[in-house]
């Protein structure tokens, strides 16, 4: 561990304090009818590194994700973006603060061409006002540079052959590339992914997990949700550990499989695959 | 040779210019935001009543469009409001209760000075001073093989005029459906999540389409009614349904096929009819049950058509593969 890594002097304990937090949650509870999905007293996340949410099935991490971006409301609960609060914001005004995300189960729109996905992704159009929409002079410049940027990003994830297809006939792993890479078009200072990797076959797990190093060589923060621990160890720089609802550890990926409530938590509700893994290494 | 004259005569008919219109603004809510309105009716029926008492009360022709515009408006942003936040068929249910509701209203007796009940309000009552405009002669008028009026209700005047407001409409869609706020609306169409997660305000641009469909629905009962008169009862679900078929027909979400569906489904319904009591005896099929046989001899057709080509005339079929 360098000097200028900036998790060096962060405990290793649920809810720890950044030294320079893009996020934080404070009191964040949402209850389904008698159901706690999630509880979260205190959650921050570290700028321009990548952080991984995990935890077994039903841990309320996807539940999580949609309070914070905006698309689920708490029924109680602070939470800031860049010392924003979010609460109550729209999931659009969260996406246009810089902050936008991906789904579980991708939502590439299929019935549209790559191309016109990747622009509806782009911020600043102004065409798309209905009044602006009438004179095309108003937006076809920004439309060019909105095309210029596409590609570049297309290029980037390998989908750039695709661009005229029809996004409904792309594969799955593609499909989540594209919404990747969707995501991007608006700059965001932060990502947020829903399992990436869900569906995305191994030959394309690995430049997945090359464009994600590489977002953060960029300067932007990622958090995400995953299940492959292998994947988890590989890219992310701090791992927040999610069980019933609660925050229960935190901490560097080499280490924090080797808590003890971790492994409680995934031994009590699924007890092979991910501890295994993690056994022989 | 007749029956040919008959159909051409059909194509180029107001009603079908109104309806025409009446598809093109379902097409702004179903082809481009996927938006389920099943009362179109309801908004050219407001339309009618908006323009016709304008004008029978005095006011000018512009004025007439003008209310006639706001009604519509007004009725979207109202059925909008609650149910676009939720699922797609609430929609559908809201607005098939909603345009049945104009119609009952429009109806009762204690409207009765205002929206003349059952009868509805004569063309000779507000149908004036929009054929005192006409350029053309105030007689039968032959252009070609078609014969109408020149100036009075079904006439070359009104011909024109709908035809008109057809190729603007037209033009409105094809230039917004190609603009970013079109493909904006066609991302609703596909998934609103999605939209919601790139940073556009989803419900804003359901009701944009709302509106300036109801609205574009508004102008197709005007000209209707200046063909016919205004009439509650023919603007009831049927009208819905037939405004439906005639988009899905022709193509949804594509430019001309609003247009091709209103013409194809009034000249088959004019040709089945036509053939029908050319080669069916009297003795077999009278002439009042000519009329029912022919609309279920359509309804058959278009069946077909749904079943065998589902993206319409125009529709591309790629595309609606991959709907999911």
């Amino acid at each position: 561990m360098t000097d200028t890594d900036p998790f060096a002097h962060v405990p290793h304990e649920p809810g720890a304090p950044k030294k320079d937090p893009i996020v934080t949650a404070d009191n964040v509870h949402r209850h389904f009818g008698g159901l706690t999905a999630v509880e979260v007293d205190h959650f921050e996340v570290q700028r321009g590194a990548i952080t991984a949410l995990i935890g077994p099935n039903g841990a309320g991490k996807s539940t999580f994700f949609n309070l914070l971006t905006g698309f689920d409301k708490p029924q109680s609960g602070e939470w800031l973006f860049n010392g924003h609060s979010l609460k109550g914001v729209s999931p659009a005004a969260v996406a246009r603060a810089g902050k936008v995300r991906t789904f579980q189960l991708t939502k590439a729109l299929s019935r549209m061409t790559v191309i016109e996905n990747m622009r509806l992704g782009a911020s600043r159009q102004r065409g798309e006002n209905f009044f602006a929409a009438f004179v095309p002079k108003l937006w076809a410049q920004r439309e060019e540079e909105i095309t210029a940027q596409a590609h570049v990003l297309l290029k980037r994830f390998k989908l750039y052959e695709k661009k005229d297809d029809y996004a409904g006939s792309l594969s799955g792993g593609q499909r989540k590339l594209l919404e990747m890479a969707r995501a991007l078009m608006s700059e965001p200072e932060m990502v947020m992914l829903d399992e990436p990797m869900a569906g995305v076959n191994p030959a394309l797990t690995e430049s997945l997990l090359d464009h994600i190093v590489e977002l953060k060589n960029e300067g932007v923060t990622v958090l995400f949700v995953e299940h492959d621990m292998h994947m988890v160890r590989r890219i992310s720089d701090w791992v927040v550990v999610m069980a019933e609802g609660r925050i229960i550890a935190e901490g560097p990926p080499s280490t924090v499989m080797q808590n003890e409530e971790v492994q409680a938590a995934y031994l009590g509700v699924h007890h092979d695959t991910d501890l295994s893994e993690e056994g022989p290494a | 040779m007749d029956l040919l004259f008959d159909l051409l005569r059909e194509a180029i008919a107001p009603t079908t210019a109104a309806f025409a219109l009446a598809a093109i603004g379902l097409n702004f809510h179903f082809g481009l935001t996927g938006l389920l309105n099943m009362g179109q009716a309801g908004f050219m029926l407001l339309g009618m009543y908006g323009y016709a008492i304008t004008v029978r009360e005095g006011g000018p022709i512009w004025l007439g469009i003008i209310v006639a515009i706001a009604c519509a408006a007004v009725f979207g942003v109202i059925l909008g409001w609650p149910t676009l936040k939720l699922r797609g068929d609430y929609l559908a249910i809201v607005t098939i209760a909603a345009a049945e509701m104009i119609r009952y209203l429009g109806r009762s007796q204690n409207l009765n000075d205002l929206t003349g009940a059952s009868t509805g309000i004569r063309g000779n009552d507000f149908k004036g001073s929009f054929e005192e405009l006409s350029p053309f002669p105030d007689s039968m008028v032959t252009i070609g093989p078609f014969t109408f009026h020149g100036t009075r209700s079904t006439s070359w005047w009104l011909v024109l005029v709908g035809w008109t407001l057809v190729g603007l409409m037209v033009l409105l869609y094809w230039r917004l459906s190609k603009s970013p706020w079109g493909r904006v609306l066609k991302g609703i169409r596909e998934d609103e999540d999605a939209v919601r997660s790139l940073g556009k305000n989803v419900y804003s641009y359901k009701m944009q389409a709302l509106v300036i469909g109801g609205v574009i629905g508004a102008l197709a009962g005007i000209v209707w009614s200046l063909g016919a008169s205004v009439q509650p009862d023919s603007m009831g679900r049927p009208t819905t349904f037939w405004v439906w078929t005639l988009l899905l027909l022709g193509g949804a979400a594509t430019v001309f096929g609003p247009v091709l569906g209103s013409i194809l489904f009034w000249c088959s319904l004019v040709l089945v009819k036509g053939l029908a009591s050319a080669f069916i005896p009297t003795t077999v099929l009278s002439s009042q049950q000519l009329e029912p046989f022919s609309l279920a001899l359509v309804g058959v057709t278009l069946m077909c058509l749904v079943i065998f080509r589902p993206q319409g005339v125009l529709g591309d079929k790629k595309e609606l593969a991959f709907n999911d």
